[in-house]
Formats: C-alpha cells, sequence, structure tokens
C-alpha cells in the first residue's frame, strides 16, 4: 500500500521515538536493574502469622551488611509499626497480604509495589537521607483506607 | 413527529420514512441516557474534587469511596458505553440507509438499561463500594457484578444489530467497499467483543463466590481478566472518537478524509493491538515475571502507532482543506479553522488536550518509569486527559450535530454551546495538569483524606487538591451548559424543525483506491485473538503453575 512521502517520514520520526525509549528502558533494566517489583512467590494467606518470616514481621540485617524487612499488611494497618532504619541501610521489603489487596508506597522514594493476598512483593530501597519517611497504602481496601499509613525512621 | 414508533410491532407499512423516524428514536434513548449519567457523574466528581481539597467532609452515610465508585462507574462504564452504542448505531444505520426493524437495537438498548440501573441501585445502597475496577476480593453484593454483566451483554445486542446491518450491504452490494463510518462502527464493535471476554471470564469467577457458591477467589487471575479488558476499554473510547475525527469533523470546515485505505488501516491495527497490552497495568503486581511485563511495554509501544497515522490524516485534512480556500502555511491554517463552531471546537480542543494525554500514557506503559506514578494521581490526571479529555469532549462536541439531526430541531443556544467547549478545555486543563503534579509529588490516588494526621510528606499535596477542585467546579458548570443544550434541543417547539441535513464527509479525490483486504474484519479478529492469546498464555500459565491460593473475600467497608 502506497504511503505520502510526508507520512512514511512521520512514521519513521515516531516509530524510532519509540525505539528509542524502548532502548532507554531496556537498557535501564539490563545494566541497572531497574525492573518493576515482579516477585513471583506465593504464600498462604491464611497462614501468614506462623510462616517464617512473616511471623517476624520487622527488620533484620544480613551478613553481607544489608537489610531485609518483612511487612504485613492488612486492614488497616501495616505491621512493623514505626520502623527504624539506619542511615545507608540498603533494605529490600519483602510485603504480603492477609485480606484484600493493598499497596506498598513511600512517596519520593521510588519504592512502590501492589500488595495481593496469596503473593510476596519485593522492592529495595537505599535510605541517604535522614528522617521521617511516609508509608502509605495506595489501593483502595475499605472504608478506612485513607487512614492505612505508617511512618519508617531513617538515622 | 408524527410518525413516531418504537417499530417493535408496526402496524402501517415500513416506509424509509419511517424508519428513519424509529432509528432517532433509539439513537436518543442512547444519547440521552449518556447525558444523564454524565451530568450524575459530573456531580459525584464535584463532590470528591471538594473532599479532596478539604473543603468537605462527605457524611458516613454517603461516604466518600461509594461517591466514587459511584462517579468511576457512571463516567467510564455508562457515560461512555452508552454514547458510543448511539454513535455507532446512528454512524451505521446513516451510512447504510435501508428500510429496517430496530427491534434487535431496542432490545440492546434495554439490556444495557437494566443492566445499569441494577449496578447503579446496588452501589448507591452502599452494597457495592468496590470502585469502577472492582478489584477481589473485595465483595460487592452479587447485584453488582450481575448487573454490569447485563450492561455488557446488552452491547452484544447492539454490536449483533450493526455487525448483521453491515453483513447485508455486502450481500447486496458486491464488490463494494463498507462505508466508511460503518467500518469504524463494525471494526470498534470487532474489538469490543474480543475485549468482553475478558471481563465474561472474570465475572464467571466472580458472580458464584459472591453468591456463596465457591469458597474463594484467585485474585491475582481475576486482576489479569480484568485488565485484558480495561485496557482495550479505553480504545473502544478512542475508536468511537477517532470515528468522529475521521468522518464528523472534516464536514465542519468543508474537507474530505485524507485517506480512506489509511482510516480503515488505522483501525484494523487499533482492532490487532488493543488487547494484548493489558499487563502493563499491572506492572507492580507480584506473580507476573519481569520478562512479560517488558512484553506488554512493546506491544504497549505498537498500539502508539495508529495514534501517530491519525493525528497525520487529521492535520493533512485541514492542510489540504485550507490550501483549496487560499490558504498557506501552519498559522494561516489554524486561524482559518472553524473555531466558532462548537461540533469542531469540541474535537479540536480534545486533540489538544490528547497530546498531554498521550506523553503521559508513554511514560506509565514505559516498564520501570511506571514504579513512579503508578497509583498516584498522576495517573488520575493521566485518565481524566484521555477519556474526560478527547473522548468525552469529542463526544459533547458531536453532540452538537447528532442532536438536532436526531430531533429535527435546530440546536438551542449555538452561542452557549461553543462557550461549553472552551471553558470544557480550561477546567479540563487545569484539573488534569493539577493532578499530574500532585502525582509527581507523590499523593495517591482512591483516598478520602490524604493529609496523614497532618504527615510532614503529606502537606506538599494541598495546593494541587485546591487547584483542582477549581478546575472541577469549572468542569462541572461547563457538563451542566452541555445538559441544558442537549434536553433544549429535544423540547424546542415545531418552528425550530429543521430537515436533518446530516452528512458524513467524502474521502479525498486524490486518495489511493482501498485494498479489499482491509474489509475482511474476520480474518483481523482473528489475528487479534492470536496475539491475545500469545501475550497472556505465558503469565496465566506462569501463575498456574505456582502452588496458589483462593482469598475467601470481605466486605471491607
Amino acid at each position: 500500500m502506497h504511503l505520502h512521502r510526508l507520512e512514511r517520514i512521520w512514521l519513521i520520526f515516531g516509530v524510532a521515538i519509540l525505539a528509542i525509549f524502548l532502548a532507554t528502558v531496556t537498557t535501564a533494566a539490563l545494566v541497572d536493574g531497574f525492573v518493576p517489583p515482579s516477585h513471583v512467590q506465593s504464600i498462604d494467606p491464611a497462614k501468614v502469622s506462623v510462616t517464617p518470616p512473616f511471623d517476624q514481621p520487622g527488620l533484620h540485617k544480613l551478613a553481607n551488611g544489608s537489610y531485609e524487612a518483612y511487612y504485613v499488611a492488612h486492614i488497616f494497618a501495616f505491621a512493623p509499626h514505626r520502623l527504624v532504619v539506619p542511615l545507608g541501610a540498603h533494605v529490600t521489603f519483602y510485603v504480603t497480604s492477609t485480606d484484600v489487596v493493598h499497596g506498598f508506597s513511600i512517596p519520593e522514594t521510588g519504592v512502590n509495589a501492589m500488595v495481593t493476598p496469596g503473593w510476596v512483593s519485593t522492592v529495595s530501597h537505599t535510605f541517604r537521607t535522614r528522617g521521617t519517611y511516609l508509608l502509605v497504602c495506595n489501593e483502595y481496601c475499605g472504608i478506612e483506607h485513607q487512614t492505612m499509613a505508617d511512618t519508617i525512621e531513617v538515622r | 413527529m408524527s410518525t413516531t414508533s418504537l417499530g417493535l410491532f408496526e402496524p402501517r407499512p415500513l416506509t424509509r420514512e419511517l424508519a428513519v423516524a424509529n432509528e432517532n428514536i433509539l439513537v436518543s434513548a442512547h444519547i440521552y441516557t449518556a447525558t444523564a449519567a454524565l451530568v450524575l457523574g459530573a456531580l459525584f466528581g464535584l463532590l470528591q474534587g471538594f473532599a479532596r481539597a478539604n473543603w468537605i467532609v462527605m457524611p458516613a452515610w454517603f461516604d466518600y469511596y461509594r461517591v466514587l465508585t459511584t462517579h468511576g462507574v457512571l463516567m467510564a462504564l455508562v457515560f461512555t458505553t452508552f454514547f458510543i452504542t448511539g454513535l455507532l448505531t446512528f454512524s451505521t444505520y446513516r451510512s447504510i440507509p435501508r428500510i429496517r426493524h430496530v427491534a434487535l437495537g431496542w432490545t440492546g438498548y434495554i439490556v444495557m438499561l437494566v443492566g445499569t440501573l441494577v449496578t447503579a441501585l446496588t452501589i448507591l445502597s452502599g452494597n457495592a463500594t468496590v470502585l469502577y475496577t472492582f478489584y477481589a476480593p473485595l465483595k460487592a453484593h452479587p447485584a453488582f457484578y450481575i448487573g454490569a454483566t447485563v450492561l455488557v451483554a446488552g452491547t452484544w445486542f447492539v454490536a449483533a444489530d450493526l455487525l448483521m446491518n453491515v453483513a447485508w450491504f455486502l450481500k447486496n452490494n458486491p464488490g463494494k467497499r463498507i462505508p466508511l463510518p460503518a467500518f469504524a462502527a463494525a471494526a470498534t464493535f470487532v474489538m469490543w467483543i474480543i475485549a468482553t471476554i475478558g471481563v465474561t471470564l472474570e465475572m464467571c469467577l466472580l458472580i458464584p463466590w459472591s453468591l456463596g457458591w465457591t469458597s474463594g477467589i484467585d485474585v491475582e487471575l481475576t486482576r489479569m481478566l480484568f485488565w485484558y479488558f480495561g485496557h482495550p476499554l479505553v480504545y473502544f473510547w478512542i475508536m468511537a472518537a477517532y470515528l468522529i475525527w475521521y468522518n464528523v469533523i472534516p464536514t465542519t470546515y468543508k474537507g474530505k478524509v485524507f485517506s480512506d485505505a489509511l482510516t480503515r488501516l488505522s483501525f484494523i491495527l487499533l482492532l490487532v493491538l488493543s488487547t494484548p497490552v493489558g499487563l502493563h497495568h499491572q506492572f507492580l503486581d507480584p506473580g507476573i515475571s519481569a520478562g512479560w511485563k517488558w512484553m506488554h511495554t512493546v506491544l504497549t509501544y505498537g498500539v502508539v502507532i495508529p495514534s501517530f497515522m491519525t493525528a497525520f490524516a487529521i492535520f493533512a485534512s485541514f492542510e489540504i482543506a485550507a490550501r483549496r480556500a487560499g490558504k498557506r502555511g501552519f498559522i494561516a491554517t489554524v486561524r482559518w479553522l472553524p473555531w466558532g463552531d462548537p461540533v469542531f471546537s469540541g474535537s479540536a480542543l480534545g486533540m489538544l488536550l490528547f497530546l498531554f494525554g498521550g506523553f503521559g500514557g508513554i511514560v506509565n506503559t514505559s516498564y520501570s518509569m511506571d514504579v513512579l506514578v503508578h497509583n498516584t494521581m498522576w495517573i488520575v490526571g493521566h485518565f481524566h486527559v484521555t477519556v474526560g479529555g478527547p473522548v468525552a469532549l469529542s463526544f459533547i462536541g458531536a453532540a452538537y450535530r447528532l442532536v438536532p439531526a436526531i430531533t429535527g430541531r435546530k440546536l438551542f443556544a449555538p452561542k452557549l454551546a461553543l462557550v461549553q467547549t472552551y471553558t470544557y478545555f480550561v477546567g479540563m486543563l487545569l484539573m488534569s495538569t493539577s493532578m499530574h503534579v500532585a502525582g509527581l509529588l507523590g499523593s495517591p490516588r482512591r483516598t478520602s483524606d490524604v493529609t496523614y494526621f497532618g504527615a510532614a510528606g503529606a502537606q506538599s499535596w494541598h495546593f494541587e487538591m485546591v487547584t483542582a477542585a477549581v478546575g472541577g467546579t469549572i468542569l462541572f458548570i461547563s457538563i451542566l451548559m452541555f445538559a441544558v443544550v442537549a434536553v433544549g434541543t429535544r423540547f424546542r417547539d415545531v418552528r425550530a424543525e429543521v430537515r436533518d441535513e446530516f452528512a458524513f464527509a467524502g474521502t479525498d479525490e486524490e486518495a489511493m483506491r482501498t485494498p479489499a483486504v482491509l474489509d475482511k474484519l474476520g480474518r483481523w479478529a482473528c489475528l487479534a485473538l492470536v496475539l491475545a492469546v500469545v501475550a497472556y498464555a505465558g503469565p496465566i500459565h506462569d501463575q498456574l503453575s505456582q502452588p496458589h491460593y483462593l482469598v475467601p473475600g470481605m466486605r471491607t467497608w
């Protein structure tokens, strides 16, 4: 089928831009590990409170000096409450839900994941600035959804 | 209008004139139902805007989330769907003139209406505060799921009616191309039928579960089935807006369709590529590996291409018509366009808003970049500047041509109609820009109050919520203006009667010939289904191969 010369130029221009975008996000994924949180691990939502490590929500230091934080989301709160993290810590969050779908978001950090019952979500962040971070549920979960928030203190 | 009749039981011999009168009543039913949903939806939107700006607090007996669910369902599912079924019915009937009965069309409308009323009443009574995405395991009253399914089933009757009219045309006009408006309507409905497979399967899981017949629900599977439907739903809206841009808008400046063949190609690309992209709504979901998400990023980039083609074709049509009128150059062309005609300004201002919508959409679908905006107010800004912008404003603009055609009355208060399109543009630009900025600052969506007990990080979101509420107020007033014009036109007295002179745009004489293969919708539908299977077989297989758990579900409101 014949395309007008100007339309051909326009489409080549448009597709080239998309190709550049795709190359950028793909390079960021392969080289810097910028991939969306995509952990594939299931868990029995009825037995979260007796399934290690979620039976003891909180911050755990690993032998290599980094940290893992285990979170349980339920209506309408997170456990643990008021996590304290040392400055400069690289923390990998493991989050699951015991009831409905929740969100796990620390605004202005890039920590953002969906939390669905039956699955474990993971997301990592290095805390380089001292202060109190807000942790919010950013998926509607019920009538008190707006109160489902907590803090993470970096010191 | 002495020849009014529903056309169900026809006592007199049906003439073409009588058939058109019957068709007009059917299309009017769709368009005015859409208008009612729009006005009610706008009122609920206004309340949300005020609540987020902390100007009001919704009472416990009619809480914010019930308002939010009603707003989402009325705008995204009821207003859009009824307007589109009306528009596509009109486009098919008018471009395939025929002495026809409209019983099947009426069946579709009535089924849609019953489904809508059941769903709406269930939400308003507080038994389905699950938002318009109804993510399991939030468990609504069964009437919510059943009503929504009936609404969708009603659209299939409308689709069957239109596709049978297209089949009639092909049988009686061998070798001829399907008229372009009817082709666009048919392609849109074929895409819609493929898309609704997802939500139908989801309802097959949700309805028995909500009735207590099954004990648990697979949460991730229902989410995947929802978004298999949820993204092509967006293209259902956009294809209808494109139908207006290609077939109606050129008539406002005595122009032509740039190319019949390329128009059909755009619709076919949308038909084929709309479905296998839904995972980009689930980039942050667990249980779906990163590779499948990347594949859906690539496929979503693919569905941008027909929009590039449309942008070219629309501007080419502008320029060719302007040159014929002796205008040359960008500024002269823009100034020459009929900005004083609300039919044109509605769509043209919608196109301007779509620039923002397209830009934001690319961000959302760009894989890891979605982490920055997912479930923030940015997303709310994005879909207001897309479905609320180019789609709704083009529909409203087109209604200023459509309503006189189906009521046989001159447009009521045309100046008000013109002012309406511009105020809508200003209101939407202010509201959606505020939402985008609030989202970048981290403000979550779908939350009644984002002050979080005065937390320091939440303070910076307040200003944008106030400007969004101001924009929302302008939008609400603008939508009331539209309702006044639409309803006012219907109730004008006989002195305002006009001969219906509705015509779709013709094709430019210099355009290329249309290859016959572009009309083979069945083949393209098969290709679309194959792509949908390819895009979803992997992720669904991965999920089912993990030990996975059913969740009982609960009512958390």
